[in-house]
């Protein structure tokens, strides 16, 4: 290597992870800081966690987040993998368009023909359109994962198995399913973190009444910012951060597989 | 055997397909569709069904006689007519564009560096990239909102600076600028991945080769690595360039009254404004937008490898 160019490179690639890590870290350094304005250090305090969880508002829409994550990335799961199996399997036309047209558009555009759709069905907005929105983007998130996954799978051991006398559903099973199953995880696990930070689809179909984490921190942001948000942002990551360990553990390579 | 191979066939991509065109191409159509309606006396769509004036039963109202007044492409000419929606569209292509640009600009001297690292570092260094965009997409824009803020130490370092030059004092939240920062920076792992994961791919032997043939450093660079590297530029552009046109939140969070997109009109087409079939029309000429940028990154890419090759 010619020293001198990696040593540009070097500071180039250093300047740019902390332009992605700063402003991070001056949230969480902000969640500790005594002082009502996000402004100047005053000292270090942990009340702004006492007053978050003393926020039922802000409690209740964290526990709304986690049970439309749980349920949704479940049901998202379990179409996606069948989604991943048939575009890995079959030749299908309508189904890929259908599964990767939702990634690629902007987002505000899928909001807002929910938004219509559950208007024209009388369909009273809450809970339910968030889960069945949040299910509608994460299937395609979790058949990519999957797909991925089948085409590096050694397709000769379902053959040896088939072989050997297993009946299709056997060797599916028996021998794709294991294999693929870290793939599935890592997908469900992208599911629950996709439907959890949702805002731009949440936000058009929730209704007057719902509420979920991100609509209660953007209604913050629009209206009063205090260093809750900070605390709340900070505990958001931690949680992020330890589902992305989790992954890591399952299911090596998982990360690398869906992006 | 060929029907049970159907039937299963069936069994795996029906669900999936019934739940996608239920809840994605069934309300894509409707929307689309509505762009040729006229709203409601109180908002969103004028209804196409009602009560029988005889009958008192629900019937279709529009028929082959009167579907004129129900059915129209006012919307569309409303759009061609008034230049600030024009100017608007234009205003938020150049947003994506530099959006795209700025990203380019930060992710090729990492994308390269990750590519040239040793192989046990490699995955390390992608994760490092991709750690900070799973978190929040709200909490992300936030924390700018935090550095820009008029009382922060970014605000008072900036000003102190510029007031020797007598530009002082500047706002940074709520302009343009503002837009274009957060913008890069939630758009940035999008235009690193695939260009790293194009540059590993490289024959280091053809930039020695060109060493050895008396190229200058920026020769090797702009004759061997950056048109092999279009492929990945272009895919990282499209990654980039669409959503970043569509966004509604960073304008509406951190953009005050000059930093609004075409995402910020289409929502207050929907929900402040209630005129359901304008904001439609604005939707799809979004996604044509969208529609051709992709299509013109997906022939330059080609291209790109073509030319390359």
């Amino acid at each position: 290597m010619h020293s001198k160019q990696s040593k540009w490179l070097w500071a180039a690639s250093l300047l740019v992870y902390a332009f992605l890590y700063l402003p991070l870290v001056i949230v969480v350094v902000y969640s500790f800081n005594d002082s009502r304005l996000n402004a100047e250090w005053v000292g270090f305090t942990t009340k702004w966690y006492g007053v978050l969880f003393a926020d039922d508002q802000m409690l209740t829409a964290a526990r709304n987040s986690l049970l439309i994550g749980l349920v949704s990335s479940i049901f998202a799961t379990f179409f996606g993998t069948l989604a991943g199996l048939a575009m890995y399997k079959y030749k299908l036309r309508l189904l890929p368009i259908l599964v990767l047209t939702p990634i690629a558009i902007p987002e505000i555009l899928m909001a807002l023909s929910l938004l219509m759709f559950f208007v024209a069905l009388n369909f009273t907005m809450g809970y339910l359109s968030i889960g069945l929105a949040h299910i509608a983007f994460s299937i395609g998130f979790v058949a990519i994962v999957v797909r991925s996954r089948l085409q590096g799978m050694d397709e000769s051991l379902v053959e040896a198995a088939r072989d050997l006398g297993a009946g299709p559903l056997q060797a599916f099973w028996r021998v794709t399913f294991p294999l693929i199953l870290p793939g599935i995880i890592a997908g469900a696990l992208m599911a629950f973190t996709l439907s959890i930070d949702d805002f731009v689809i949440t936000y058009f179909v929730a209704g007057a009444g719902a509420s979920t984490l991100p609509l209660q921190i953007y209604s913050m942001l629009k209206i009063a910012v205090t260093p809750e948000v900070n605390a709340i942002s900070s505990l958001l990551m931690l949680l992020t951060l330890a589902l992305i360990v989790i992954a890591a553990k399952i299911a090596p390579g998982a990360l690398r597989a869906s992006h | 055997m060929t029907r049970s191979k159907n039937l299963a066939k069936w069994l795996i991509s029906g669900p999936p397909l019934l739940y996608l065109i239920f809840f994605f191409a069934i309300p894509t159509a409707m929307m689309a569709f509505a762009a040729f309606r006229f709203p409601g006396d109180y908002g969103g769509l004028m209804p196409l069904f009602g009560a029988d004036p005889q009958t008192g039963k629900q019937v279709l109202l529009v028929n082959s006689h009167n579907w004129h007044d129900y059915l129209t492409l006012d919307n569309f000419a409303r759009f061609f007519q008034e230049a600030v929606y024009i100017e608007l569209f234009i205003k938020s292509f150049g947003y994506a564009l530099l959006t795209t640009l700025l990203c380019l600009l930060a992710s090729y001297p990492l994308a390269w560096l990750i590519a040239r690292s040793p192989k046990k570092w490699r995955d390390l260094l992608v994760l490092l990239v991709i750690l900070p965009f799973w978190s929040n997409f709200l909490i992300r824009v936030y924390a700018w909102m935090i550095i820009l803020g008029p009382q922060g130490y970014f605000a008072k370092l900036v000003n102190t600076a510029l007031g020797f030059i007598g530009i002082a004092p500047q706002q940074f939240l709520f302009t343009p600028f503002a837009v274009i920062i957060v913008l890069v920076y939630v758009h940035l792992p999008f235009m690193v991945l695939p260009l790293y994961a194009n540059l590993e791919k490289h024959d280091m032997a053809l930039l020695d080769a060109a060493q050895d043939l008396g190229a200058s450093r920026w020769q090797r660079f702009w004759k061997v690595t950056w048109p092999l590297s279009l492929p990945g530029v272009y895919a990282g552009a499209a990654l980039v360039f669409i959503p970043a046109l569509g966004i509604f939140a960073v304008p509406d969070l951190v953009g005050g009254t000059d930093g609004i997109m075409i995402g910020n009109l289409i929502k207050q087409q929907f929900l402040d404004s209630r005129d359901w079939p304008f904001g439609s029309v604005l939707s799809i000429m979004l996604t044509l937008s969208v529609l051709l940028m992709a299509g013109l990154m997906a022939v330059l890419g080609r291209g790109g490898k073509r030319n390359a090759l």
